[in-house]
């Protein structure tokens, strides 16, 4: 079965301050190799399955762009 | 199984899309990994979770944050700059139920409104101020702030702040605790995420104890500036741990929530109308003024609008001395934002036979388009049954709407032929005195010389005057 999509980032809204990379204690957000229309690289829900659902990241957010799922 | 969503992203308190930067916005005009959109969040979770957003009066500072009211959704003052703290002082005094939160950045705080700041601090407003210190002036490209580290290089200190040249940075939250008023000091930090998160308790303190009536809350909040500082999002937070947090010790420096001495700005006794009467002798609230004109004028707002160099703000100034002199009250708002540079220029005008409470005019009675854009963006806003002036000689179309009444002038034709383009305001203004009930055209004569700042312009305007009066006479311009 698919990994669950737990976590949806809005890529076009995301500056690249890796704010959730720092946060998310399983290591599951990775920025991305290309740039957004703004010229960022975006955070990538990466490695699915360590996803616990915690929404630290959300939370750290400052720009708002990351929702949880359960 | 994916069931719900867990955590909300957006605080209430904050709009759900941003203007800023277009219809459909998300995301703040912050840049990548700013300590000013941390710092919005934690400030817009605090507010929301207390419940308290229909009573916040957001004072923002100038700096970056001079935009936070496109973000939230609360009665929102910008300030001038440095002096949030002492027009929430004001506010303080009038909205007795405010949740009053003064945001600064540290050019702003601790370097243009030192004096206002520690005053406040002082008489222990019952206010909270969070002081965003990033050590260097965002906005304006980085300059060196009283905060910038020794040994720091910015935009003012190319060879890096030194003692002997610049001195030492201000610790504002330790200047702060040497007065005995203020109820809570603290200074945190955005280097990580555990700060973060005690940042966010702090915050949240500081805002609890206004609601309690506890007096003044000050927190100080270390803050990356990536851009200024010349590093990516996640080497800012470093330096930050690594250089600031040694000269600006992350810890409380105050925390007297229990303490309940006198002296706390919500409780200073209330002045009523009759006291202020008495103490400035005012006989009787609007015997001032007297209603001369044909009608009664009732309220009227004006818009002016056009390009810079149409004597549209001076236009203003004379229509709304005109209405002084007929004993009226008026006033005088003029729009010119960093952002229409070179674009519109335009005022609001507001008179009145009663007092006037806010000079801003949204939806004007009247309005003169003076060019194209102008009409363009104020034709809409004008009310149902309200007159524009079209100066004909610049715009070419027509108003579309037909539910007001319109006069058109060629107004920078008539103004060339007498040797000052700038005049054209003035031929309208006669038309508008001729045909309306609220000026009139003697006054109009009278006030020019008073209201004209170059005195080899006033001929010229007067006869700017008469040129009006001509043109009505000769096509009795009905309105
Ligand atoms: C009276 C006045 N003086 C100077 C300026 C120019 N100015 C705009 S922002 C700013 C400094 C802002 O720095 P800071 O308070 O540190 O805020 P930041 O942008 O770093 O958040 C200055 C000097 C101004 N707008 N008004
Ligand atoms: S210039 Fe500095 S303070 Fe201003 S938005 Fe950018 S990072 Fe923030």
């Amino acid at each position: 079965m698919k990994d669950p999509e737990r976590v949806v980032i809005a890529k076009e809204c995301c500056k690249g301050c890796e704010l959730c990379i720092d946060a998310c204690p399983r290591g599951v957000l990775e920025m991305s190799e290309e740039i957004n229309s703004s010229g960022y690289h975006y955070s990538v829900f990466a490695n699915k399955k360590d996803c616990n659902s915690c929404t630290l990241c959300a939370v750290i957010c400052p720009d708002m762009c990351i929702e949880v799922y359960k | 199984m994916i069931e719900a969503k867990v955590k909300h992203v957006k605080p209430a308190v904050f709009y759900e899309e941003f203007f800023r930067k277009g219809t459909g916005q998300r995301n703040t005009h912050y840049c990548p990994g700013c300590g000013h959109g941390t710092a919005h969040k934690l400030v817009a979770e605090a507010v929301t979770d207390l419940g308290v957003q229909d009573r916040v009066v957001f004072c923002s500072s100038v700096g970056c944050s001079v935009f936070a009211y496109y973000y939230f959704d609360c009665c929102n003052i910008q300030c001038a700059h440095g002096r949030a703290p002492a027009v929430a002082t004001g506010i303080r005094r009038v909205l007795r139920d405010a949740i009053i939160i003064s945001y600064q950045g540290d050019g702003d705080l601790a370097a243009i409104g030192t004096g206002a700041i520690v005053h406040a601090a002082n008489r222990g407003e019952n206010i909270t101020v969070f002081f965003v210190n990033n050590a260097i002036y965002g906005m304006t490209g980085g300059q060196m702030a009283p905060t910038t580290l020794v040994g720091q290089s910015t935009k003012t200190t190319p060879m890096k702040r030194s003692v002997e040249s610049e001195g030492y940075p201000i610790g504002m939250a330790e200047l702060l605790s040497s007065l005995k008023a203020p109820v809570f000091i603290e200074r945190v930090s955005l280097g990580d995420i555990k700060r973060i998160f005690k940042a966010r308790r702090v915050i949240r303190k500081a805002i609890e104890n206004q609601v309690a009536g506890r007096g003044f809350s000050f927190v100080e909040i270390l803050s990356p500036c990536p851009v200024n500082w010349k590093m990516g999002a996640d080497n800012a937070r470093r330096w930050l741990l690594e250089n600031m947090e040694p000269v600006f010790p992350v810890q409380n420096f105050r925390d007297r929530a229990d303490d309940s001495r006198p002296g706390r700005g919500n409780k200073v006794k209330e002045v009523s109308d009759e006291e202020y009467y008495d103490l400035f002798h005012i006989e009787e609230e609007s015997s001032s003024c007297v209603m001369q004109t044909k009608h009664t004028v009732g309220t009227q707002s004006v818009k002016i609008a056009g390009f810079g160099g149409q004597g549209v703000l001076s236009a203003g100034v004379i229509l709304a001395k005109a209405a002084l002199y007929k004993g009226l009250n008026s006033t005088w708002l003029p729009s010119y934002g960093p952002e229409m540079r070179g674009g519109t220029a335009n005022v609001g005008v507001i008179i009145s036979s009663s007092k006037i409470g806010a000079p801003v005019v949204d939806r004007p009675d009247m309005l003169i388009a003076m060019n194209g854009p102008s009409l363009d963006a104020f034709e809409e806003s004008v009310v149902k049954g309200g007159l524009i002036f079209v100066n004909k000689s610049l715009i070419k179309r027509k108003v579309a709407r037909e539910d007001v009444r319109t006069v058109y002038v060629p107004a920078t034709d008539i103004a060339k032929e007498l040797g000052l383009v700038a005049a054209a305001n003035v031929v309208i203004l006669s038309i508008y005195a001729l045909c309306s009930n609220v000026i009139d055209i003697d006054t109009l004569r009278k006030i020019i010389p008073e209201a004209i700042k170059k005195r080899n312009l006033i001929s010229i305007n007067l006869k700017a005057v008469e040129a009006g009066v001509s043109y009505y006479d000769k096509t009795r311009c009905e309105v």
